[in-house]
Parts: structure tokens; C-alpha cells; sequence
């Protein structure tokens, strides 16, 4: 008798939410299986990578092997942007509005958002703002951006329960939308999509931050959640966790003393920008296996050792 | 374990003698299935019976060790799907592949990059532990000869492959005390390896036509040779399948307690991806997702290293944050001079600021405060490293004592509970470090503390 593989039984499946608008315009999520597990259930829109740029130069933040494939447009978020999409196919890019830290350059709310503005119109694939985790400035510039890019359905990250009220009412009012963060917490990430939806934003503008932990610094705790939010998502019928999932992944990687280590200052690590690009694949196959529908990467050479392994599983 | 109460009475003398310390076999039988009770307790169960309970009671997935000494791998002995639930426990060995057709400097090359490759981290070492050597000849004495040249030099761990029962029966007789995996068993030839595992004592792995049919074909046949130590290698090179059957294996192993499936398995990422990089992908697919052994075509630090640490996070207890002890550490031969840092007790940061400070060559006392495992931005969100907590123990570990001056260091991260700190510690003065870890040995360079 022919051995019958036993199936998982799935009584939800993953909202899908649209990023962008126009042709561009980018499905994630609606998956009813786990995480490429298409032998017992769908998976209709393959997991993306989003391309991270910063709205300030990363010059003396960013190790010399990030840096080297951005080199000419660092200095210009535009000029960055459009490469990007340009030269890497980036199918959705996240602009990190870096300069508006308190305990950095704190640039004036309206000043970044207009940044932020110049690059949503010089691109035309979905954008996502990711702010600096500072509830008061990142509430001030995400309103300026939420005003500017009306119309865009731009994705505004992170929204947290300190900030949700605010930042989530101009994502309703200009109809963009909303990335709801949490620290590596199921309830915690449950009722913040619960909030949202009673400040009236629709189930189909929310995407969940589990927060993500960097490989060898807190990665496991950020896989396992989100396999929580999966199995209450799809096999306990949790409604208000049948979000697609974001990580932002470049940005805690490339902060690992490992990844910044040098050739030199390292020699027994091997080769820098292999180690550092592997780091980001590694974590970024990690977090995809785990349940995340968009992976925000920076290197070019990890993003296509991602896009080979998407295209194999799907 | 599987077996449920009435299942394992009908297996009992039924006699209600009372023996076991309970007044019925029936209630026993209950205890047992409960896990509250072991079997031992009743003198008069029949060895059949035994036989059967104990078979039953077995772990899901068949632990097994491949290797001896240092190197050894114990993999298998797995009970859940989903790490949340319980724990993965034992990780994949890592292996890399030579074969004898490989030239010497090659060869050498490989060893030297093995041996180096080792990370000392959270108080760990970190290091791939196994070779895979392959003839590709048939010729019994190259190929002895090769693997115990790696075995000696190296003492890693090894996987014996050939299609070639004699050089097998040769290179497995030589190293059997090194307990090598034979690789591989397949309908042609289980008859004869199933007979060179049982003389050897080694575990053997069986490689299937790339269906699990075929896999619990093979395993059948040699469980019913009196087999034990088995590895399944479903044959599959494609990822999305071969995925699919790691799910499937582990699956039907736990959930339905499928014998024939109840084995690690091996995966070849070296034959599944055409450059290291890309192999390194499908190592990193498979070490979330149930594998027990993973070969890859070379060793090299840059690709191993990320690979070992997302094997560490994979594998660590996720009920429980690696810790490390309350107290004083004093670095780099302190003195009543020297400043005093103070940090929380998840070894991660401890390790990583430790580090930083013997680094930095400075002398300097860290102080570590528990916080049950958790990082300092954890810990301060949740109330366990702040004013008041740091403050306290700051005042009664001792360090009083053992330094004239009266600064503290505290992480860039908890700035925010200086002010508290400076009222816990009157007449101290609470400095800022930095946020980075990274940072320290530059700051220390400058900071004296007054
Ligand atoms: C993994 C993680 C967890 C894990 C716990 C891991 C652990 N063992 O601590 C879990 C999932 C359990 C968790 C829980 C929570 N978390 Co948490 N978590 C993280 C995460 C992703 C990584 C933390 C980590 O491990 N860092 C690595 C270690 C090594 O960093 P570290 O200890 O800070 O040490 C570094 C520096 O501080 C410095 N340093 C350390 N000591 C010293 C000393 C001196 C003198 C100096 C100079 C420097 C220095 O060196 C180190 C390396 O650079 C962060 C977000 C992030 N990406 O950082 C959030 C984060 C820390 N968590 C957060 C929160 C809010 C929580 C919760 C309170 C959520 C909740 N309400 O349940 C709970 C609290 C736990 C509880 N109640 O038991 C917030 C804190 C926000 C804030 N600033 O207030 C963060 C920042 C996430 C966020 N952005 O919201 N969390
Ligand atoms: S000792 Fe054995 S036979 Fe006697 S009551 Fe207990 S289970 Fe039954």
C-alpha cells in the first residue's frame, strides 16, 4: 500500500493586501498553507523582497561592503531609489527616514517628507516609510508623509500602540497603509490589529511587524513568533491575525558586529562581504520559512540568493 | 507514549495482583499511559509484552550518533514539529565533501579550513564537525586510505559513501571504531550493507529512488535485519520536493508515529545547488526545517559561520534564555581605580560586552545584574533593569568595596533610567556609555572615572 502523507488541516488563510497602486502595484499575502507548504493548501502570491534605501547618507554607518553596490547614489535618495528599481528590479522599496532621528540629525518632519515624497514619485513600484521607532517624531513625519503622497497607498512603518491612534488616522484619511508593529508578541500583535480595526482601518490595509531580531542576536525569538501568528492565523482561526507579515531585515543584520566586521580585523570570519551577504540571506530564508510575506533587504547579492530560493520553493 | 491506557492493559497479566503498588492492572495501565508509573514496577509482564511498550515508548524520531570522541553527532530524538512547542534538540552535523578523485593540495586544504573553522561564542564553540568522503573509483584501498587520513588528522565525524560494497566493507572495517555513517543502502545492495552495518556497529543510511515509498521500502527490510541506526536519504536533489519530504518525514515520524519514517535524515545540499553560496541557501532551508545531516562541497568560514549561527538560534531552548551568573566579573586585572560597568545577565549580552572589554586591553569591573535572561531593552521595558533594580545592586554586590572612585557605567540603550540610577546611588555619578557594544574599547581608551 502506497504510503499517504498526512495533511494539515487549515481553517483560515492570509488576508491579501495590495501594495502601490497602478500596474506596480504589488499582492502579498492570501496564503492558506504554511509558509511554501503548497502540497496541502495555496499560496497564490510569492513572498517578495523589498529593497531598503536611506533618505540620508549611510556614509560611517554602513560597512564599505553595504555600501560599495550604492556608491554613486548614496548621497541622493532619488538617484538611490531609481537604481534600485532601475538596476535591481527592486519590486517594492522601503525608504528608511533615518535623518528624522531625535538622537541623530533630527530633520524638521516636513523637510523628510518631502524627501520621502520626491522618491514616491520617482519610482513607480509600491513604497514603504519606515520610521525611527520615536512615537512623537515619527507620528509628526509620517502625518506630513501620509498628506503628501495621498493617493499613493504607501505602506507607513512602524505603528506601534503608542503612536497607532495618530499615525493610523491619517493612513484612513489618505487611505495608505498601515504597518502595525509589535515586540515579538502574539497578544501584543493581536491587539494592535484589534485597535486598528476599531479606529476604523480595513482589514486590508494592515500588514503585522513581528519585529525582527538579527541572526545570533534574537533571530529565534522573531521565527518563532511568527510561526505562532501562522498556526493562530491559519489552523486556530484567529481572525485578527490573518495579516501578511514585513520584517525588516537589512536593518538588524547589517547592525551585527559580524557583518561589520572587516577582512583584516576578522581574517578567521573569511571574507567580509560574503559573510555579511550570507548573514542577510540566511536570516532572510529563516523569516520567509517562518511566515514573512515581504523581506526588507539591502544587498544586492543576498536579494538575488533570495529571489533563486523564492522561485525554487514556490 | 502512543499507545493509549486500554491498549496497554490488554497487554498485561490482568491478574490484579497488586505488585506494582497500585490494586489493578487496569489502573496501572492507566499510570503507565500517563507516564506516571514505568513499567519496571510489575515483575510479572510477559517479555513480549515488554517488547512492545518499549517499541511504543521509543522516541518519534530514532537518536542515533554518528562519530566518536569530540566530534561525535548525535542527531534524531526529536518530539515536535514547531520549536515553540517543546525544543529542537539535536542540531545537524555539518559535513563537507571529498572525494578521492580530489587532488592532495585540495584535499589539505579543506582540513586546514575545517580545523580553523571554529567560533568561540556565548560560551560555545561553533565548528562544522563532519566530513563526507566519496569514492568515486571503486578502488577499496584509495578510499580507506583517504578517509583515514581525514579521521586522523581531523577526528571529524565521517560519512562513508560509495557505490561499491567492497570498498565500504574496507574503509568501515578499518574506522570502526570511529563509528562512520555507511552511505548508502539501496535496493541493489541492502542486503549485503544491512550485514556490513550489523558487523561494524555502524549506522547506515539508506538513499531511496526519490519516493518515500522506496524509503520505507528500504527501512523496513532492514529494521526486520535487526537494524536500528538508520538515516534516510529520499534520493530527491530538488529543493521544493525534497522539502516537502523533510515535512512529511518529520510529520508522519510524530503525529502518526510511522516507524519506517522515524530515522534523521541526510540532505546534500553540494548536489542541490551549483556554487557554495547557493549552497549555503539550501543548508539554511534545512537546518530550520529537520535535517540531521547536511553535506556541502567545501568549508569556508564566510558561508559556515552564518550557517552555525542560525543553527544556534534554531536550536536554543525557546523557553529559556541563556543566562549567565548575578555578580562582579573583573576584567583585565582591575584595581580600586579602574571604572565599573554594569550590564543585564542575558549571556548574549554578556558575552558580547566581555568580550569587548578584555579587547579593549583596559581594566575594568562588570557588573551583572540579573534580569532572568533578558536584554538590556527587554529587561528595561519590562521593569527588570531599572533605577531602582540596577541601583539596589549596585549598592549591595560588593563593588563598594573593591573601588575608591564613584562612577557607573551604564549601556547607551538605558540612558533613560540615569536619573533614577543617580537617586538609588547618592553622591555617584551615572555616565552614559555607549550604545554599541562595538564601542566600548574606544570609550574605555578615554573615560576615567572620578
Ligand atoms: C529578542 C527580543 C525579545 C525576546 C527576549 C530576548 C532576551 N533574552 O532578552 C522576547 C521575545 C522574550 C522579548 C520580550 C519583550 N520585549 Co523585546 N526585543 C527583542 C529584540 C528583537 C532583540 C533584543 C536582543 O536580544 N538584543 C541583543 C542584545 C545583545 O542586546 P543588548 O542586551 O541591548 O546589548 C547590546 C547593547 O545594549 C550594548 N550593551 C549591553 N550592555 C552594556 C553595558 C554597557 C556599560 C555598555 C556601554 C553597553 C552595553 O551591547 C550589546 C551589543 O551591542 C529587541 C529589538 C531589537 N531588534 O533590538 C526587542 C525589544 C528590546 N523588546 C522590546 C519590548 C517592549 C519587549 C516586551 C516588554 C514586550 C512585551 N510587552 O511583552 C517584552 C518584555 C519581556 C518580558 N516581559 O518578559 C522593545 C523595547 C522598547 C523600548 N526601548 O522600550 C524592543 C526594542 C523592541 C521594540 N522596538 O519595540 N523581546
Ligand atoms: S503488578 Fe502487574 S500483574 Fe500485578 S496488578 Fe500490577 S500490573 Fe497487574
Amino acid at each position: 500500500m502506497a504510503f499517504e502523507p498526512a495533511k494539515q488541516k487549515y481553517t483560515g488563510s492570509i488576508r491579501e493586501v495590495v501594495l502601490g497602486t497602478g500596474d506596480k502595484a504589488v499582492k502579498i499575502g492570501g496564503r492558506s498553507a504554511y509558509p511554501f507548504y503548497t502540497f496541502e493548501g495555496e499560496m497564490p502570491n510569492p513572498p517578495k523582497v523589498a529593497m531598503e534605501i536611506w533618505d540620508k547618507d549611510p556614509n560611517g554607518e554602513w560597512s564599505e561592503v553595504a555600501l560599495e553596490p550604492f556608491k554613486d547614489v548614496v548621497s541622493d535618495p532619488v538617484a538611490w531609489a531609481k537604481k534600485c528599481v532601475e538596476e535591481y528590479g527592486a519590486e517594492i522599496l522601503v525608504i528608511q527616514t533615518k535623518s528624522a532621528d531625535p538622537n541623530a540629525e533630527n530633520k524638521p518632519a516636513v523637510e523628510v517628507a518631502e524627501v520621502v515624497k520626491k522618491v514616491v514619485d520617482a519610482v513607480d513600484v509600491p513604497v514603504v516609510v519606515w520610521g525611527v521607532a520615536n512615537h512623537e517624531k515619527d507620528t509628526e513625519v509620517m502625518r506630513a508623509v501620509a498628506e503628501k503622497c495621498a493617493g499613493k497607498n504607501v505602506a507607513i512603518a512602524p505603528v506601534e500602540e503608542g503612536d497607532y491612534k495618530q499615525i493610523g488616522a491619517a493612513c484612513l484619511g489618505y487611505k495608505h497603509t498601515v504597518v502595525a508593529s509589535s515586540p515579538i508578541d502574539v497578544n501584543l500583535a493581536k491587539q494592535l490589529n484589534i485597535l486598528l480595526n476599531n479606529l476604523g482601518v480595513p482589514e486590508n490595509k494592515i500588514v503585522i511587524d513581528p519585529t525582527t531580531g538579527g541572526l545570533g542576536y534574537g533571530l529565534e525569538y522573531t521565527y518563532s513568533v511568527m510561526e505562532r501568528i501562522t498556526q493562530a492565523a491559519l489552523t486556530q482561526g484567529d481572525d485578527k491575525l490573518q495579516q501578511p507579515i514585513i520584517c525588516n531585515v537589512a536593518n538588524e543584520v547589517w547592525k551585527c558586529k559580524e557583518a561589520n566586521q572587516t577582512t583584516e580585523e576578522a581574517p578567521e570570519l573569511g571574507d567580509q562581504k560574503t559573510r555579511g551577504v550570507m548573514m542577510e540571506a540566511v536570516t532572510a530564508i529563516d523569516l520567509l520559512l517562518a511566515g514573512a510575506d515581504v523581506v526588507v533587504m539591502r544587498h544586492p547579492e543576498a536579494i538575488q540568493l533570495v529571489k533563486g530560493f523564492i522561485e525554487k520553493m514556490m | 507514549m502512543g499507545l493509549t491506557g486500554i491498549e496497554i492493559f490488554k497487554l498485561l497479566p490482568k491478574t490484579n495482583c497488586g505488585d506494582c503498588g497500585v490494586p489493578t492492572c487496569l489502573a496501572f495501565a492507566m499510570n503507565l499511559a500517563s507516564g506516571k508509573a514505568e513499567l519496571d514496577a510489575c515483575p510479572h509482564v510477559s517479555e513480549e509484552a515488554k517488547e512492545k511498550l518499549a517499541a511504543d515508548s521509543a522516541p518519534p524520531v530514532r537518536p542515533l550518533t554518528v562519530g566518536a570522541g569530540d566530534y561525535a553527532v548525535k542527531v534524531g530524538g526529536e518530539t515536535v514539529l514547531f520549536r515553540h512547542e517543546k525544543t529542537f534538540v539535536n542540531k545537524p552535523g555539518l559535513a563537507t565533501l571529498v572525494t578521492t578523485d580530489e587532488d592532495e593540495a585540495s584535499v589539505n586544504g579543506k582540513l586546514e579550513r575545517f580545523k580553523a573553522c571554529q567560533f568561540e561564542r556565548v560560551d560555545l564553540n561553533l565548528r562544522p564537525e563532519m566530513f563526507a568522503v566519496k569514492d568515486t573509483s571503486g578502488d577499496a584501498a584509495k578510499f580507506t586510505a583517504l578517509a583515514k587520513k581525514i579521521s586522523d588528522a581531523t577526528g571529524a565525524a565521517l560519512i562513508l559513501m560509495s557505490d561499491s560494497v567492497d570498498a565500504l566493507k574496507a574503509a568501515a572495517t578499518e574506522l570502526k571504531d570511529q563509528k562512520p555513517m555507511i552511505y548508502a543502502a539501496t535496493a541493489d545492495n541492502a542486503d549485503a550493507l544491512g550485514e556490513l552495518a550489523k558487523e561494524t556497529g555502524c549506522p547506515l543510511a539508506v538513499k531511496g529512488d526519490g519516493t518515500l515509498d522506496g524509503v520505507i521500502a528500504l527501512t523496513q527490510k532492514l529494521t526486520g535485519m535487526g537494524l536500528k541506526d538508520l538515516i534516510i536519504d529520499t534520493g530527491t536533489r530538488d529543493l521544493k520536493k525534497a522539502f516537502e519530504e523533510q515535512i512529511h518525514i518529520r510529520r508522519a515520524a510524530i503525529k502518526d508515529r510511522f516507524r519506517p519514517l522515524g530515522f534523521p535524515t541526510i540532505v546534500f545540499a553540494n548536489e542541490m545547488a551549483d556554487d557554495l553560496l547557493n549552497e549555503g541557501v539550501v543548508a539554511a532551508t534545512f537546518i530550520a526545517k529537520y535535517a540531521a545531516f547536511i553535506v556541502m562541497s567545501d568549508v569556508k568560514p564566510e558561508v559556515t559561520f552564518p550557517l552555525l549561527l542560525e543553527r544556534l538560534n534554531i536550536y536554543t531552548d525557546p523557553q529559556r534564555p541563556m543566562t549567565a551568573e548575578q555578580g562582579i566579573y573583573p576584567i583585565n586585572n582591575p584595581d580600586e581605580n579602574s571604572p565599573v560597568l554594569v550590564t543585564c545577565n542575558f549571556s548574549l549580552t554578556y558575552f558580547i560586552v566581555g568580550g569587548e572589554i578584555e579587547s579593549s586591553r583596559q581594566p575594568a569591573w562588570l557588573l551583572v545584574q540579573d534580569t532572568e535572561g533578558l536584554s538590556v531593552m527587554t529587561a528595561w521595558a519590562a521593569g527588570k533593569f531599572n533605577g531602582e533594580t540596577v541601583g539596589t545592586f549596585v549598592s549591595k554586590c560588593g563593588i563598594m568595596d573593591k573601588v575608591k572612585h564613584k562612577s557607573i557605567v551604564i549601556p547607551g540603550y538605558a540612558a533613560a533610567i540615569s536619573g533614577e540610577l543617580e537617586e538609588e546611588l547618592p553622591g555617584w555619578t551615572v555616565v552614559v556609555g555607549p550604545r554599541e557594544a562595538s564601542h566600548i574599547p574606544k570609550f574605555l581608551k578615554e573615560f576615567k572615572p572620578e
